[in-house]
């Protein structure tokens, strides 16, 4: 509780900085906002053909990916949360590690180890015979479930996070009840906590959702063709922006269902309830084989999802440098660097800008209005990718349409060629929300009696910022940079999607590479962004409130 | 500080929603004069500092400080614009600044050479000259408190607002800092709202008391004068306690349950029904086994007694008495009033000035 006097200012705040937030607001919600306007005017709006396949394969791949992290994430969350066993603790933090291996990289490590051609079927070959009794396609590695197995190895420990984060705080107490109350440990596992952690498994499958539905790369590795991929496939293909939209809109209907879905499940339990501090689990010591074959199974998953991509991946990379130098770093590799470098600066300190500033403006006050503005700012993170791309070429086009109208010929001239300022806009939009959550979590901290009183001694707002909230906000600040620059680095759909001719960044360089199956190029940049995204993993080890990944799931 | 009045409130209203936080509230404050503002929660007072302040607008009325127009229901001097000094419960000294730095900040108008002779006068003023390079989570909380002030009178506003400024001290250490602060206060001039829960503070500390209930100022006017007539029942029941009982004035003469109360100058050729006001240290006890009267209750406070007296029909007073003098649960007790004390009169929940024209006989 803030004491009276500390409240916010109330009324209409500053005006010139609560229009800075409604302007920001209104930013981040357009591209979704265009999307949607095009849908409901509804004229001329055809659905390329084979949507409904798409609609199809779609739902297939997000039911696969949610049981399949579901039960790998609550699985694994449970064996580090009741069991000890050899490496636990070590286990523990390793299993978060997939996370920094995007999936786009881990899909083509994949396929080249399993694909016909790959090590795996010709091992299997070599023993099996020709056909493996499967025909003389080999394996089925290129279909949904190939894409579904790379999505749950890299999404996975999102549903691990939130569900073992539930199991520690919300267990002790229950269980220790219910194991009180006569119920053995599997029971008691599934009537109580389970269902004391479903709100936080209901929080994790939304964010892996959310993630399966915003690719369109990895899939493609894989011939799935999802609805996101149409929306690709549309406006690259043909550049049709208007069916492109038609599919966008079914995108976003799947968004709105995944979070209807979450709400469901999540049911009306708001379980806040802290388990007592400092007791814990009491954890189960596993010894002999049943030790080793839990350690096996964490370890094992970590080796697949991480460590040996990684293995192969440095394997690669090392050959192509032996093989030819200028093969594994010819100016192009600078220049793609250079590319991601400079784009990921950009928005990271725009991003980073408009949180502060944002921030800022709550604390000056402003009403209910100014508060929800500020809350739309974080949506964007939760849109999937293909409806933030198609949205952002929407409102360019309604720009382009208005210049026209006012007589300018041509336009802005954005549209056609594509233009790095729609990726700037784009990865504005989608990454504005974790940056905000990273700055306005360190706000607040900052008791509002100091910004009144910085107020009272004579600073306006600008003195305010600079001398009394930006210092104090700093760790946020450098957190919000850190999130932001990795994820602009890691960041795929979008660029490709609105990329203008010409322009590649190392996430794109890494796709184009691995699409035409020059693996051991593709090494290099790959390992690179993964070092890169290994950062902020470890930063969520060592402060898990602040970039908690839970806190970006849209409530 | 120029002339007269270091703040005025006229007519001010505020209402959020439904809730209707100060009704056409009218206060003034003479330079240099410290105003204490008591009352429950939820009467207005927090609301009242913020209007001040600058944190909120007025939906009507005027804010006046140091005789300027600072708040309107239309324009609203931004706090920044107020030269207005804000002490917080908690506060609120910025963690990142040393304490020479924190007295500085208000101080950017000043010229550089300036600036450090009045930080060090100010914080001369509270007695921590000697702290200047330490931050604030090197401070014990008295200290803190003390270059809050030093950090909010620095600048020389006409106001200075205080929130309960002695609330989160430890009670022994209280006392010292309060005289501290009223001592700095009368040093520099500075005129001073303290809003406050404490009923001891809230005699104690200012030289007028103001009494909130639901966004209205009940009664404002020296503490003496709050105490020892309370313009209603609510003032008297909420700055010390009180019991009421039925009375009757005839002719000058003031009678009720317990005998003769005392005589009522004025009031001559009256009759008339009135309620009596009976402040626990004007009640007299003394033991006689023929009386109806009973102690029920003896709380021991240390400096006095406090004893709980059931009357005969059935209603109750309560009595201050000396150290050393306690009368056990049971005894039948004469009670009287204390020889010289001029207890109040209600009519309804209205204390009585004088005899109403209708009591004219």
């Amino acid at each position: 509780m803030t004491h009276p006097l500390a409240r916010l200012p109330g009324g209409a705040g500053r005006r010139g900085w609560s229009l800075l937030v409604l302007l920001v607001a209104a930013v981040v919600a357009s591209p979704v906002v265009g999307v949607a306007a095009v849908a409901v005017a509804g004229d001329g709006l055809t659905a390329p053909g084979g949507t409904g396949e798409m609609i199809a394969t779609t739902a297939l791949l997000l039911g696969l990916v949610a049981v399949g992290t579901g039960v790998l994430g609550t699985g694994l969350a449970w064996l580090v949360t009741a069991y000890d066993f050899p490496l636990r603790r070590t286990l523990a933090w390793l299993l978060v590690l997939p996370l920094a291996m995007p999936a786009y990289i881990l899909g083509f490590v994949f396929l080249s180890t399993f694909d016909y051609a790959g090590p795996v079927q010709t091992a299997l070959r070599s023993v099996l015979g020709d056909d493996l009794g499967v025909g003389s396609d080999g394996l089925p590695v290129r279909s949904v479930v190939g894409a579904a197995a790379v999505l749950v190895l890299t999404l996975y420990p999102y549903v691990y996070l939130t569900t073992r984060a539930a199991f520690l705080e919300l267990a002790p107490t229950a269980y220790d009840a219910a194991r009180s109350l006569g119920a053995g440990r599997a029971r008691a596992f599934r009537v109580v906590l389970l269902p004391l952690a479903r709100p936080s498994l209901a929080a994790g499958l939304a964010l892996v959702m959310m993630e399966t539905l915003t690719d369109f790369a990895t899939v493609q590795y894989f011939g799935v063709r999802t609805l996101s991929v149409g929306v690709y496939l549309a406006w690259k293909g043909s550049f049709d922006l208007a069916s492109a939209v038609a599919v966008a809109v079914l995108v976003l209907l799947a968004a709105v269902v995944v979070l209807a879905l979450e709400r469901a499940l999540r049911g009306r339990a708001s379980y806040a309830q802290r388990g007592g501090r400092g007791s814990g689990l009491a954890r189960r010591r596993l010894t002999g084989p049943r030790a080793w074959v839990a350690t096996g199974a964490a370890a094992s998953v970590v080796a697949l999802a991480f460590a040996l991509p990684v293995v192969r991946l440095v394997t690669w990379a090392l050959s192509a440098l032996g093989d030819d130098t200028g093969a594994g770093v010819d100016d192009r590799f600078a220049d793609r660097l250079v590319s991601s470098a400079v784009l990921a600066v950009v928005v990271a300190a725009t991003c980073v800008t408009v949180s502060l500033l944002v921030a800022h403006a709550l604390r000056l006050g402003g009403g209910r209005v100014v508060r929800g503005a500020a809350q739309v700012t974080t949506f964007g993170y939760a849109v999937p990718g293909a409806v933030v791309g198609i949205g952002v070429l929407v409102v360019f086009q309604g720009a382009d349409d208005a210049l026209v109208a006012l007589g300018v010929e041509g336009g802005t001239g954005l549209l056609v060629t594509g233009s790095v300022l729609g990726v700037l806009v784009a990865y504005v939009v989608r990454f504005t929300g974790p940056a905000y959550q990273a700055v306005d979590a360190s706000f607040s901290r900052v008791p509002t009696s100091l910004t009144q009183s910085a107020l009272s001694l004579g600073a306006g707002p600008g003195r305010l910022l600079t001398r009394v909230h930006l210092p104090l906000v700093r760790p946020g600040v450098a957190v919000a940079l850190t999130l932001v620059l990795i994820d602009a680095v890691k960041e795929l759909p979008l660029v490709l999607l609105l990329r203008p001719f010409g322009f590649t960044t190392l996430s794109v360089w890494v796709y184009e590479l691995a699409s035409e199956n020059f693996w051991e190029r593709a090494a290099l940049p790959a390992l690179l962004i993964v070092a890169l995204a290994v950062l902020p993993v470890v930063l969520l080890n060592h402060s898990s409130r602040a970039v908690d990944p839970s806190a970006r799931v849209v409530r | 500080m120029t002339g007269a009045q270091a703040l005025a409130l006229e007519e001010v209203d505020k209402r959020y929603g439904t809730v209707h936080a100060v009704r056409r509230l009218s206060l003034s404050l003479d330079a240099g004069e410290v105003l204490t503002v008591i009352g429950p929660s939820g009467c207005g007072k927090s609301t009242l500092l913020r209007l001040i302040a600058g944190l909120e607008r007025p939906d009507a009325g005027r804010v006046l400080i140091d005789g300027e127009v600072a708040a309107t229901e239309r324009r609203s001097v931004p706090p920044e614009g107020r030269h207005v000094g804000l002490v917080f419960q908690d506060h609120a000294l910025f963690p990142h600044l040393d304490v020479g730095r924190n007295v500085a900040f208000g101080l950017a108008s000043l010229p550089r050479s300036q600036r450090a002779e009045r930080v060090g006068e100010v914080l001369d003023l509270v007695g921590l000259a000697h702290l200047a390079g330490r931050h604030p989570h090197e401070l014990s909380g008295g200290e803190q408190q003390r270059v809050a002030l030093a950090r909010a009178i620095a600048p020389r506003p006409a106001v200075v607002l205080l929130d309960e400024p002695f609330s989160s001290l430890d009670e022994n250490l209280r006392a010292q800092v309060r005289a501290d602060t009223l001592a700095a206060l009368r040093e520099t001039g500075s005129a001073a709202v303290v809003v406050t829960h404490d009923q001891d503070e809230a005699l104690s500390l200012g030289d007028r008391l103001a009494v909130l209930r639901d966004g209205r100022v009940e009664q404002v006017a020296s503490p003496r004068e709050v105490y020892e007539s309370p313009v209603n029942r609510f003032v008297a029941t909420f700055m010390g306690e009180a019991d009421f009982l039925p009375a009757h004035v005839h002719d000058a003469l003031l009678t009720s349950e317990i005998g003769i109360v005392s005589t009522v100058p004025g009031w001559a050729h009256t009759d008339h029904d009135v309620e009596v006001v009976l402040r626990p240290h004007q009640v007299a006890l003394r033991p006689d086994p023929g009386s109806s009267a009973r102690v029920e209750g003896v709380e021991y406070h240390g400096a006095f007694v406090l004893h709980h007296v059931r009357l005969p029909s059935g209603r109750a007073v309560r009595s201050w008495q000396q150290h050393g003098v306690r009368h056990d649960p049971g005894t039948t007790v004469a009670v009287g009033v204390v020889p010289g004390s001029r207890p109040v009169l209600l009519s309804g929940d209205t204390a009585l000035a004088g005899p109403p024209p209708e009591a004219r006989r």
